[in-house]
């Protein structure tokens, strides 16, 4: 069901880890839904995407199409790295199947998000960045449950 | 090396055994006569099906006419909602199953909402057990049907059938299971239990897929479902499935024979994988009944990650099992089931079922629970969740 390149990054996924103090961070998409991705920036002042980390609750094409969104952007910078769409994300993986070509808009997503809480942080405007649309911030989830 | 190959997904379907296929063979290019015909190169075929039929029925208890050969559970199910509801319309529109029924019960019970029939969902308790209170006040004086399925497919949950049964016998309503599941894993013995009707598939239990079958007890009035011919008592029409009714007819043969030390050693294997899941692998919940479950089915979630990534990773170490996650069923939501017993999204999303079967070894346990704490342990260092459940306690301690 998944191309040779997904099922490559699912395996070995690239840039899978976390920033401490990270210039941006974006966590998009829903638990419920079963999809959650976290995307670290570290940009430096040059605005270039020195290091790219990402973190993800979710099937094998999420995990698939966070790792390549990190690979794309990563080097890039900010105005290059709003180019990457979810376009780009799945013609870099070879196709997605239709049912998860919402993945890879999540990663897209991830990555807006992460650009936005920069720009925040940095009092800067980024063309054509609109707020995230699901970006959770941390302690809003739901009560933990014990087992 | 040869690639290794554990399956547990024995719910799924199970390997057709070697016996039935040998069973089955003759009846392809030797014995290929139609069972209609007079000649008697073709009226042995009709024999042969009739004593197929004699011994299904007596494995349920049933006489061999009120055994009904169909192309599956799916058919059967449907078969028995669809013309009971039909046939019972002018005592009632009021039909009972529960919200833990597999698709082809809940999916026709929403075809018959659908031509003006109402439909009562039972909720579960916690371990997917159908409450008989319930059951109780949900009974009405135009309730014609109860549905409930004698085990669970998805977490394994055995249900209380007999008492179900006496209920719908106190009331004089019909009682329906599909026990897909459960024949050939379970004793079931119709008189005993009070049913009505009877859903079985040949592929559950070591048999060919595309047989199944339907119990109706004598006096149901239940219609045709398939018209044409005069086959199984013109019921259900079409020329019969020969070599398939002659390898469910070997398939159950072998499950009742072989099912007391099947089940007996399955249970010891299925309660030693549970075990050294709930003890080695931390956020983890047993799913379904912890004892009065079907003896090969184990069912987790783990908490802070989704089935699919689980399904993958263990298929590459050679594991095949399954998963109720929205990923795997193809919609938004995770398994309808994992919702009824109180599961909330995001954990029924990681659960992972196991299903055995008699060729399953310890050596073979062992290997998946290694397997899969790596690989558990792997995704939740990847999931954002997990990361900001460890943040939170570490916090918590602090503070403390």
């Amino acid at each position: 069901m998944y191309t040779e390149k997904v099922m490559d990054h699912f395996q070995h996924p690239r840039n899978m880890g976390e920033i401490e103090n990270a210039s941006g961070v974006g966590t998009v998409g829903n638990a419920k839904c079963g999809d959650i991705m976290r995307i670290y920036l570290d940009i430096d002042k040059d605005g270039i995407i020195q290091d790219v980390k990402f973190k993800t609750f979710g099937c094998g094409a999420a995990v698939a199409t966070s790792s390549m969104a990190t690979e794309l952007v990563k080097g890039k910078n900010v105005q290059e790295a709003m180019k990457v769409t979810n376009q780009a994300v799945m013609e870099a993986l070879d196709g997605l199947p239709p049912v998860k070509v919402h993945c890879s808009l999540l990663a897209e997503e991830a990555i807006h998000a992460a650009l936005w809480d920069y720009a925040g942080k940095n009092g800067i405007t980024i063309e054509g960045l609109e707020k995230p649309k699901s970006d959770i911030h941390e302690g809003e989830e739901e009560e933990e449950e014990e087992y | 090396m040869e690639k290794k190959l554990i399956y547990l997904d024995n719910a799924a379907t199970t390997k057709t055994a070697p016996e039935v296929v040998e069973a089955m063979l003759p009846y392809f290019s030797e014995y290929y006569g139609n069972p209609s015909s007079i000649y008697s190169f073709a009226s042995q075929n009709k024999d042969a099906v009739t004593r197929q039929r004699e011994m299904i029925a007596e494995a349920l208890g049933a006489n061999s006419n009120e055994i009904y050969f169909t192309a599956g559970g799916t058919e059967a199910d449907n078969w028995a909602l669809k013309a009971a509801a039909e046939a019972y319309e002018s005592k009632g529109k009021h039909i009972i199953t529960t919200k833990i029924e597999h698709h082809a019960i809940l999916h026709t019970a929403e075809y018959l909402k659908s031509r003006g029939f109402e439909v009562t969902y039972l909720d579960v308790d916690e371990n997917g057990v159908v409450s008989i209170e319930e059951l109780k006040a949900a009974i009405r004086p135009d309730t014609i049907l109860i549905s409930v399925m004698f085990a669970n497919n998805e977490i394994g949950t055995i249900e209380p059938i007999k008492e179900i049964g006496s209920v719908a016998k106190e009331h004089g309503i019909l009682f329906h299971t599909d026990a897909v599941q459960a024949f050939g894993q379970i004793p079931i013995n119709v008189d005993e239990y009070g049913i009505d009707m009877l859903s079985a598939s040949g592929h559950k239990l070591n048999g060919p897929k595309g047989i199944g079958f339907l119990y109706i007890r004598k006096g149901v009035k239940i219609r045709s479902f398939v018209h044409g011919g005069a086959q199984e008592r013109k019921r259900r029409a079409g020329t019969e499935n020969v070599p398939g009714i002659i390898g469910l007819g070997a398939a159950v043969k072998r499950a009742v024979g072989t099912m007391k030390e099947r089940t007996e050693k399955e249970t010891v294997l299925r309660d030693y994988l549970i075990k050294r899941v709930m003890d080695e692998i931390p956020y983890t919940k047993l799913n379904g009944h912890p004892t009065h479950r079907l003896p090969n089915n184990a069912n987790f979630s783990f908490r802070f990650i989704e089935g699919e990534s689980m399904l993958i990773r263990l298929d590459m170490a050679g594991i095949c099992g399954s998963s109720g996650s929205a990923c795997t069923s193809g919609s938004l939501d995770p398994s309808h089931v994992l919702l009824a017993i109180g599961l909330p999204h995001e954990i029924a999303h990681g659960s992972l079922r196991l299903t055995l079967n008699e060729e399953i070894t310890t050596e073979d346990i062992d290997y998946v629970v290694e397997q899969l704490k790596n690989i558990v342990s792997d995704l939740r260092n990847m999931s954002p969740l997990y990361e900001d459940f460890v943040k939170k306690e570490k916090k918590n301690q602090e503070v403390r």
